[in-house]
């Protein structure tokens, strides 16, 4: 699936739930079902940190596309991040830089986070991306 | 609800607000008290009729302006029985903490000195001693408190022998309500020949303070903890210190004589003033004083008080897996922080936000003393004499649900 395609999925599963409650559920069951990130990759240069809780991401790219895995010690930015990687993990690195993420603000995810949350969610957005051009650029330096 | 507390209550528009569709549980009165009716009023009055400087002009608006200024600074220095000249007006607990950690250091410390705080100190209480001691060469001594909080005072002795200069030390932990022994803390620092500064953003909520029958050399506070708004905060210092001190900024108001040669400066306690100061919060200090002198002399609101905190007290340790670790401690004064096995409180505060219960989670500006008891930070619920058992029902429920949902 394209991230566009995902992404309109996501909007469609959170747009059952009224209640605000009911959708951290999900976050919380999503974070749960995250696979567990490699214990070496928890770096210092994959750590994202906030002044709430502390996310680790790690990307790693096979066959022209990128992967990532993730861990946080609070369940419900475990949920945020795994969301972020549903949307991410696979994709080809060029989309990834290119995407539009206006589903976030659909699903009322940032509204709904305190500020330092927020933050928090703009900083994983900023990595994923951040790795995504590294790749590009490499990728560059290499054909020249 | 007793109607002690209904009536007080009903003086803080912001209470009777719903959060979500559900009635506000404001527990994160450690951060900042909310405001009454008679603090609203003053500084609508200050904006829409009072509005000019103090101390300068000569017309109508600025003698009132003044003299409204000058009641918030009687009133403040009334509440903790100092005289009006010995109260300098800051923006606040930090800067007045500040203040002192620059120009009292400047002419009294020297290097191989020694500054001693305790391990509960807020970071306002921490940082500034360690900025001076980078500037002057002196070291800081940390003395460690117990698993309860409670102050290790037989360490506390032994490092005050062993040349230091000044103590700062928080009157009420932001973290676990724990109160230090004032009176002990500084009469055992006055023998060997220290200075005592007292943080008492906590302490000035929960107990009636006199600096002259404690006879600490600073006290600061901070407005907004205490019904006043933000912005405005007290520098009690003994006025022989104050007056050996020299001035923290220059500027406007705290001159006396100015020439390109000379300048002299005003009297206390305008030499440590510069510029235009919040006017219209200090004058808010005159009727947010009044109230809390009020609520401490009401007997009826402050068994209502104690009898909410038991609840709480006794409502937290019915939860499997909470460690508070001063709930049991008698010092324990309103505040209750707290971790949860298997609960990160930054995941509970969240849901319970939803649920209309506002709290504090983090390090709360506390670091050293949170990392002994948890890596991730704790949850902190704070009390105030407006909220009820009814709010404590509510904030228990939220949290047994949140702790439900995330375990």
């Amino acid at each position: 699936m394209t991230i566009q395609e995902i992404t309109e999925q996501i909007v469609e599963e959170f747009s059952v739930f009224d209640e605000w409650l009911d959708k951290y559920e999900y976050l919380i069951e999503t974070g749960r079902q995250l696979p567990p990130i490699d214990e070496e990759a928890k770096t210092a240069d994959n750590l994202i940190e906030g002044c709430q809780s502390r996310v680790w991401l790690d990307c790693k790219e096979r066959d022209g596309k990128l992967w990532f895995t993730a861990d946080s010690d609070a369940v419900i930015t475990k949920g945020i991040i795994s969301l972020l990687i549903r949307v991410f993990d696979g994709q080809k690195p060029e989309d990834i830089v290119a995407a539009n993420l206006s589903f976030i603000d659909t699903i009322g995810l940032r509204d709904n986070l305190s500020p330092t949350r927020a933050n928090g969610l703009h900083s994983m957005i900023t990595k994923i991306k951040a790795y995504a051009l590294a790749f590009l650029q490499k990728e560059d330096n290499e054909q020249k | 609800m007793d109607k002690a507390t209904a009536n007080f209550r009903s003086r803080f528009p912001a209470l009777a607000q719903q959060i979500y569709g559900k009635p506000l549980v404001y527990f994160d009165n450690a951060a900042t008290s909310q405001k009454p009716d008679c603090v609203i009023e003053m500084l609508e009055k200050m904006n829409a009729e009072a509005c000019a400087n103090v101390h300068r002009a000569v017309h109508r608006l600025a003698l009132d302006a003044t003299d409204l200024y000058q009641q918030g600074r009687e009133a403040a220095a009334a509440f903790i029985g100092a005289p009006a000249d010995e109260v300098i007006f800051t923006s606040g607990t930090t800067a007045a903490i500040n203040l002192v950690a620059s120009c009292y250091t400047r002419i009294n410390l020297k290097k191989g000195d020694k500054i001693l705080i305790t391990e509960a100190e807020h970071h306002s209480n921490l940082v500034p001693w360690q900025m001076a001691c980078a500037i002057y060469g002196t070291s800081l001594l940390v003395t460690p408190v117990g698993e309860d909080g409670t102050l290790d005072m037989e360490t506390f002795r032994r490092q005050l022998d062993n040349g230091v200069k000044l103590v700062a030390v928080a009157h009420i932990s932001n973290v676990l309500g724990v109160e230090n022994p004032l009176r002990e803390i500084i009469a055992a620092a006055h023998e060997a020949g220290a200075v005592v500064l007292v943080d008492g953003a906590q302490g000035i909520v929960h107990g009636k303070v006199d600096v002259k029958s404690l006879d600490c050399d600073f006290y600061a506070f901070s407005g907004h903890k205490i019904y006043a708004p933000t912005g405005i905060g007290i520098l009690y210092g003994k006025r022989e210190l104050l007056e050996k001190m020299p001035p923290y900024m220059g500027g406007g108001d705290m001159v006396d004589r100015v020439s390109f040669e000379k300048t002299t400066y005003g009297p206390l306690p305008l030499k440590f003033e510069a510029g235009t100061q919040n006017i219209a919060a200090a004058a808010c200090l005159a009727p947010a004083m009044k109230l809390a002198r009020e609520v401490q002399e009401d007997a009826a609101l402050q068994a209502a008080t104690e009898a909410t905190d038991r609840l709480m007290a006794e409502q937290l340790a019915t939860i499997e897996g909470l460690h508070c670790p001063s709930l049991a401690n008698p010092l324990r004064k309103g505040i209750f922080s707290f971790c949860i096995d298997g609960v990160h409180p930054a995941d509970a505060a969240q849901i319970m936000d939803k649920m209309g219960v506002a709290v504090r989670t983090g390090f709360m500006c506390a670091e050293p003393l949170i990392r002994k008891y948890s890596e991730h930070g704790m949850m902190r619920a704070s009390l105030m004499p407006y909220n009820t058992p009814e709010e404590v029902e509510i904030f228990i429920a939220a949290l047994k649900r949140a702790i439900t949902m995330l375990r």
